[in-house]
């Protein structure tokens, strides 16, 4: 197995400081508590994710703090968003039940500790994937599930129409995401003035935003679309037309744990394959019994594939049975039958008009 | 034959051995090395293990982060900084934006606690009621609620710059802070400087004077007229002379914002409000306790003397009750300038929101970037105490106890 070559003996199995729960005054103590974890814990429970989680029985995902569309708990405190049904996809794959999912919502600025320290197994939070962050973090990222850019939210009173007329403006950006450094390189680019108010969660963000300390709220297109829904009166506000920055979404794991990089990267491409081949979660009982070559190695009925990645043979059927294909839960959380009804643009499949394509199964 | 005193054996060692090992003796100092060693190596542990899996896990270490180029700008800044300086830039920013708070809020937290402390005391039945409704709600309320309260429900509140209030059109309040005129240094600001240096310094020279003639002659010598001529005729003549030190830049509206002028972000004033009205809550306490402390007998001893009621508080009760209210005055202000760190709440940018923070998150570092910051916090504590120990040596010192 990929993963076990790698493996280094424990030395320090008892000080492993990572289980660390409790909600209140989460923000200010999870960058002091993550670093003393890092510091403490032991290198054998990164090497083995699998069988970590296995052992468990209950998957550890980093999502959002509520951010409509990617990962927000309902009313009754079930988790749904695309970033969550990777999660969802995860557990189907490894233990067989979606449900098996503990949902750990970090803010954009404490989610890379969590990881790094290893409270969670896979981070599933609109994180844009650049080079700086898969060098110097110590993580991996391990495709792409939305691409995405930054842009402008104001409100409609203020009579802008372009990115390019916001010379002087007050900008409000959560602090830790790539948006607060892009606006940066936007403003000074276009020799523009700004005064940019960093917030450390989502929510304080948009509170100061409506409150009118703001004239521009700005995030990933996909956020402003979401967190817009959230405001009192969504019509006054609108979107500019101006895509400042590249930001491809994705999940990520820790270094060090190749086989477990390699579940959540095919885990992924399972759900866009599916697509592809028109597998969908009522036809996937049927599907799985089709003689076509290409769709028995994915549906394992000729091969071993799955096990191959340290799962079981019909891997791809519990994946799509649990969340779907890629195109479902796209539509179902963020496009056409969701309140969002963002279109799928460069999402669509790349043969279909879109750049969302996966190495195929075989 | 006179015998001699025999000589008392050597204490040397049995004293060595009571420092060493206190009444345990040899075998509770053998017990202290063996402890400092066990330790020691647990340092050792925790240093050398974090090291090997930030190397396994390819995490980048070291302090070269410092010298990289941050990217990101800062709202408020009292050294000239932009999104092209490097992150050990930013940490300045950052800890002069706390020290900022800490100062300010200590200062208005000591001067609202020592009234309203002296407020609960008075004969007064309103005013000590309203002094001690202000110490139970504000006390009793959470400090993040508070400082959410004054940031988003009062400031917040506040009309746009378009509408914002303005005063003489040179003063405006908005939800985007107090933006007033800013001074620019002109050709004779430096003559006006040294004008003003010189009339103070002349006037506590003639405050120390008049009090040197009191002790030793008796004699009472009415310096005010004299100092306020210095403090008013020298800048004066500075002026006439050399012309006017500053002018105004009045700031203008000019698309979103007002350019020219200084501002006073709503941030600041949202915490500084939120951490001196809640500090003062527990300093007026504090200073409560101090005055009760002193006995009944000396308030009615400063009265046979004839001095009275605001002489005998200054002259006799608050020296006394100083040294009760020193210590626990000291716990607030490290009190203060720790919660100062509630800041990324409302997007100040202070040590821990810049530092801590961003930078954190962007660079990943977090063992070295919490390491500095707790380091920080330390030192910054550690000097407020010394400053507020040598104060309380100086006031014992003058009581002779």
């Amino acid at each position: 197995m990929a993963g076990q070559g790698r493996l280094i003996e424990p030395t320090c199995g008892k000080l492993t400081w990572c289980c660390w729960k409790g909600h209140t005054m989460k923000r200010i103590s999870v960058g002091l508590i993550a670093a003393l974890a890092v510091g403490l814990s032991c290198q054998a429970g990164f090497a083995q994710t699998l069988k970590t989680v296995r052992d468990r029985g209950v998957l550890s995902c980093g999502v959002s703090q509520g951010l409509p569309g990617f990962s927000s708990p309902d009313d009754k405190g079930n988790w749904t968003g695309l970033d969550v049904d990777v999660c969802r996809a995860i557990a189907a794959a490894v233990l067989n039940d979606p449900a098996k999912v503990k949902f750990v919502p970090l803010s954009a600025k404490d989610r890379f500790t969590a990881l790094q320290s290893g409270e969670i197994d896979v981070l599933s939070r609109n994180t844009t994937w650049t080079v700086s962050r898969d060098t110097s973090l110590g993580v991996n990222f391990t495709g792409v599930t939305y691409y995405d850019g930054q842009g402008f939210l104001v409100k409609k009173a203020l009579k802008v129409n372009s990115a390019l007329e916001l010379n002087s403006a007050s900008i409000c950006v959560q602090t830790g995401t790539t948006n607060e450094q892009n606006v940066a390189d936007y403003f000074k680019g276009n020799n523009m003035k700004y005064e940019v108010i960093a917030f450390g969660t989502a929510d304080e963000t948009v509170k100061a935003y409506e409150s009118g300390r703001c004239d521009v709220f700005t995030s990933d297109i996909s956020q402003l679309y979401a967190e817009r829904l959230k405001l009192a009166n969504p019509a006054d506000h609108a979107v500019l037309p101006e895509v400042i920055s590249k930001e491809p979404l994705g999940p990520l794991v820790r270094h060090g744990d190749d086989q477990w990089f390699d579940i959540v990267k095919w885990t992924l491409f399972a759900m866009i394959n599916a697509e592809e081949l028109g597998v969908t979660q009522k036809n996937v009982d049927e599907m799985a019994k089709s003689t076509k070559p290409e769709l028995k190695r994915v549906f394992g009925t000729d091969g071993n594939l799955g096990e191959q990645l340290g799962l079981t043979k019909d891997w791809v059927s519990r994946i799509v049975r649990a969340v779907g294909n890629y195109g479902e839960s796209f539509d179902r959380n963020v496009g056409a039958g969701s309140k969002l009804g963002i279109a799928r643009g460069l999402n669509q499949l790349w043969n279909k008009g879109g750049i969302q394509y996966a190495p195929p199964i075989r | 034959m006179a015998t001699e005193a025999r000589k008392p054996p050597s204490q040397f060692w049995a004293r060595l051995r009571g420092i060493l090992g206190g009444h345990a003796g040899w075998g509770g100092f053998a017990f202290q090395i063996l402890f400092v060693a066990a330790l020691a190596w647990v340092g050792y542990e925790i240093f050398a293990n974090a090291r090997a899996n930030l190397q396994a896990q390819r995490i980048a270490s070291g302090f070269g982060f410092l010298s990289q180029t941050a990217g990101f700008g800062v709202s408020q800044s009292l050294i000239p900084y932009s999104e092209t300086d490097t992150y050990s830039r930013v940490f300045l920013v950052g800890l002069l934006n706390t020290l900022l708070v800490a100062v300010v809020g200590i200062i208005f937290a000591t001067i609202i606690g020592f009234i309203v402390g002296i407020g609960r005391l008075s004969p007064n039945w309103l005013v000590a009621r309203i002094a001690g409704g202000y110490v139970e709600s504000v006390r009793n309320l959470p400090l993040l609620f508070q400082i959410l309260f004054w940031y988003l429900a009062v400031l917040g509140a506040l009309p746009g710059p378009r509408q914002s209030i303005s005063l003489f059109d040179k003063f405006f309040l908005s939800n985007r802070g107090l933006v007033i005129p800013k001074p620019l240094g002109e050709g004779g600001l430096q003559v006006f400087l040294a004008a003003v240096a010189v009339a103070v310094i002349a006037s506590i020279a003639l405050r120390i004077y008049a009090r040197r003639q009191l002790f030793k002659r008796g004699r009472i010598i009415v310096i005010w007229p004299y100092v306020i001529a210095l403090i008013v005729g020298l800048p004066a003549l500075a002026v006439l002379s050399a012309g006017a030190p500053v002018t105004f830049e009045i700031p203008q509206l000019k698309g979103f914002n007002f350019s020219g002028g200084l501002r006073i972000v709503p941030e600041f004033v949202a915490l500084v409000v939120a951490l001196s009205t809640y500090t003062a809550a527990f300093i007026a306490e504090n200073v409560r306790a101090g005055i009760m402390s002193v006995q009944k007998g000396q308030m009615e001893a400063g009265a046979s003397l004839g001095l009275s009621h605001g002489a005998t508080l200054r002259l006799i009760v608050v020296p006394q009750a100083m040294r009760v209210i020193l210590p626990p005055l000291t716990n607030q202000y490290l009190n203060l300038t720790k919660n100062s760190s509630l800041a990324v709440a409302i997007g100040y940018p202070d040590l821990f929101s810049v530092f801590a923070g961003t930078t954190l998150s962007q660079t990943g570092q977090a063992i070295e970037i919490i390491a500095i910051t707790m380091g920080v916090y330390l030192l910054i504590s550690l000097v407020t105490s010394a400053i507020m120990s040598f104060y309380g040596w100086r006031i014992n010192r003058s009581l002779g106890t």
